[in-house]
């Protein structure tokens, strides 16, 4: 009890200003932590047949994500179907937490990630093994939001590691094309490319030949994300010394074989809290879908507002999505700060980093 | 080095085949869609209503090039604003981040991982909630401060010898934030806010212990040890990351069109919408941002050389 006290006195109340600022604060916390909580538990309509018990009520109407949770994982899929969707998620969250756990980081992994991949693309697709095929129009939600954010990087990464080699480049045309790309794309706000995307890109094709909407939008992430990655791999090799650049000249491998053995493999695990940090703005990126019309999970969201029935509980709507986001983006944030502690704590003990142990 | 110089030329001519396909598609997509190409649809009437503008004024018989500087100067002005703002905010944050007060520290601690952690649309789409659900009307609005109004139609400030007043359904006089500039003000500089106390919290942290205690040590108060000690060395580390910040609130101020405040992209959009000139209206966009782009990197390149050390500049 007196270290308590003793913590109290001293994170809470030591000195004038320090104990006004708490006071202060308590006292906020009192006149307004209870409407809140009121509003958001005590009063609020959690089940309800229909939209009238949320109107009168005093509180929050979480119903409503109740009375159209399906919509919002799955958008326009065909109902019956939906375990279809909620199947590949689950498949991917899967994946990507395997992913995370250094264990699992060898060859394996990227056989299951192809694997997992091709049974996700069957299982939303169908038109294999007795499902009935589902054209990609209708695919929709949280599960959209997935597959966007895990497209895109796999795609962006390769694409953004030969823009960073390119950048470092010693031929000046290629150095000048990447970093023109880099910094091109960089410049100017995704909205931008997602539009190049939607209404430029079909004029660029021959007559007759159409990409449709989904892979368009997908490709723009890819191509905006790819700058932003290009710089942090970037980042990562220029933080390995001359020294291992001379080795592998001195074993006589050529570029490929020396990057590829030597230079490569460590720089990308130097970069892997940044990478991580880059992946948590194109997942909140892949929100920016809806302005082009496609249904990602905030676009499903923000539709199932416009039900006449069930308008006016906008508040309910995107506090749930802000949540389900957080979720997502907390879960990775955590997980890079503690490659960074582990990666630091390593470092500094004077004991081999992690990631220099050989492969 | 001779292999070298052919992958080059490889590579010039993918990319000078790349275009030459692109181009000759486009041109006869063009024909076949009967667009025009070019930018002489700027000199035509618009014929479109715009429901803000910053500080130009503006009719639908306008034509599409007044349109587009309305929609430039709207971009500038919450911009220029949010920066502002944004900055304010993180600083405050930032500080309070470092505060030896356990429960404000932790309240800013919060604060930044929730707003960093959700895509600012959501956040955009929620503040345009909270004003246009959460808000009472004009005729019960909210009056935290005197003459300062909230409601649903938007916030309302008093002015020298101009103050708002309720007249019918909404108010009059004084100075007025439509919801969705109030939302894409507040959205963009809370969000920002989040990233700039970050970048706050590293500076203050960078400079070495000593230096704050040889300043107390010469006998400056608390106030002069921040100022002359402290902040100088501090924005030395902070101004490139925040130079950064500032570029992505710029181009952040394009999500306008996604909760209808007329920014240059929205009205870009509908320009694009009425004439089907989507070329000339993408490279108009990207052409305004890089122009932004560069400019804040200029400015801030300036001032980085200001606050550098002196044996550093160069």
């Amino acid at each position: 009890m007196s270290g308590c006290l003793a913590w109290a006195r001293r994170s809470l109340f030591s000195g004038w200003l320090s104990t006004l600022t708490t006071l202060a604060l308590l006292w906020l916390a009192w006149r307004w932590l209870p409407p809140l909580v009121d509003w958001a538990i005590a009063s609020a309509v959690w089940r309800a047949e229909g939209p009238s018990a949320c109107r009168g009520a005093q509180g929050a109407c979480w119903a409503f994500i109740a009375e159209k949770h399906r919509f919002i994982l799955f958008g326009t899929y065909p109902f019956e179907q939906h375990w279809r969707p909620a199947a590949a998620s689950l498949l991917l969250i899967v994946l990507w937490l395997c992913s995370s756990l250094r264990r699992f980081w060898n060859g394996g992994l990227a056989a299951a990630w192809v694997a997992g991949l091709a049974l996700i693309g069957a299982l939303m697709w169908g038109g294999v093994a007795g499902l009935p095929y589902v054209e990609n129009e209708r695919w929709g939600g949280l599960t959209l939001t997935l597959l966007l954010a895990t497209f895109g990087i796999a795609f962006a990464l390769p694409l953004s590691i030969v823009l960073a080699l390119g950048r470092r480049s010693t031929l000046p045309v290629l150095r000048l094309a990447c970093t023109g790309y880099i910094e091109l794309v960089r410049g100017v706000p995704l909205i931008s490319v997602l539009f190049m995307a939607s209404v430029m890109l079909p004029l660029f094709l021959p007559a007759g030949l159409t990409i449709d909407k989904l892979l368009r939008a997908q490709l723009a992430l890819v191509l905006f994300a790819a700058a932003y990655l290009a710089e942090v791999v970037r980042g990562g090799l220029q933080a390995i010394p001359r020294g291992q650049h001379e080795a592998a000249d001195a074993l006589g491998f050529a570029y490929w074989r020396k990057m590829g053995l030597v230079i490569l493999p460590q720089a990308l695990r130097l970069s892997i809290p940044p990478l991580v940090n880059t992946f948590i703005g194109l997942f909140k990126d892949t929100s920016l879908v809806l302005i082009i019309g496609l249904f990602d999970f905030l676009s499903t969201v923000k539709v199932s507002l416009q039900d006449p029935a069930w308008s006016g509980f906008g508040l309910e709507a995107y506090l749930f999505a802000s949540l389900v986001y957080f979720a997502f983006c907390h879960a990775m944030s955590s997980y890079s700060r503690r490659l960074e502690h582990e990666s630091a704590r390593a470092v500094v003990s004077g004991a081999a980093a992690p990631y220099n142990r050989g492969s | 080095m001779k292999k070298g110089w052919l992958y080059q030329a490889a590579l010039l001519a993918a990319l000078g085949l790349v275009f030459w396909v692109f181009a000759s598609n486009t041109a006869q997509n063009l024909e076949v869609r009967r667009i025009a190409s070019g930018f002489g649809f700027l000199s035509r009437e618009a014929g479109f209503e715009i429901g803000e503008t910053a500080f130009l004024a503006y009719s639908a018989a306008d034509s599409y090039a007044r349109a587009l500087a309305v929609g430039l100067a709207n971009t500038l002005w919450v911009a220029a604003l949010g920066v502002v703002l944004a900055t304010l905010l993180g600083l405050a944050v930032g500080l309070a981040r470092l505060s030896p007060n356990w429960l404000l520290a932790r309240l800013a601690a919060a604060y930044v991982e929730t707003l960093r952690n959700v895509p600012l649309l959501v956040q955009l789409f929620f503040w345009y909630a909270i004003i246009s659900e959460g808000l009472p009307p004009p005729a019960e609005a909210l009056q935290p401060l005197p003459g300062v109004f909230l409601s649903n139609r938007g916030v309302f400030f008093p002015l020298p010898g101009d103050a708002p007043a309720l007249t019918g359904f909404n108010f009059a006089g004084g100075a007025a934030l439509s919801p969705e500039f109030a939302a894409l003000l507040t959205g963009l500089a809370t969000y920002t806010a989040a990233f700039i106390a970050e970048i706050v919290r590293a500076g203050i942290e960078s400079v070495p212990r000593g230096q704050r205690e040889a300043a107390r040590s010469l006998g400056l108060r608390h106030a002069d040890e921040v100022r002359c000690v402290v902040l100088p060395q501090a924005l030395r580390l902070a101004v490139p990351p925040l130079t950064s910040q500032y570029l992505n609130l710029a181009k952040n101020s394009s999500l306008a069109v996604a909760i209808g405040y007329p920014d240059f992209v929205s009205i870009a959009n509908t320009t694009m919408n009425q004439t089907g000139q989507a070329i000339e209206g993408v490279a108009l966009i990207m052409a305004v941002f890089l122009t932004i782009s560069l400019s804040i990197s200029a400015f801030m390149n300036w001032y980085n050389r200001r606050v550098a050390l002196r044996g550093l500049r160069r």
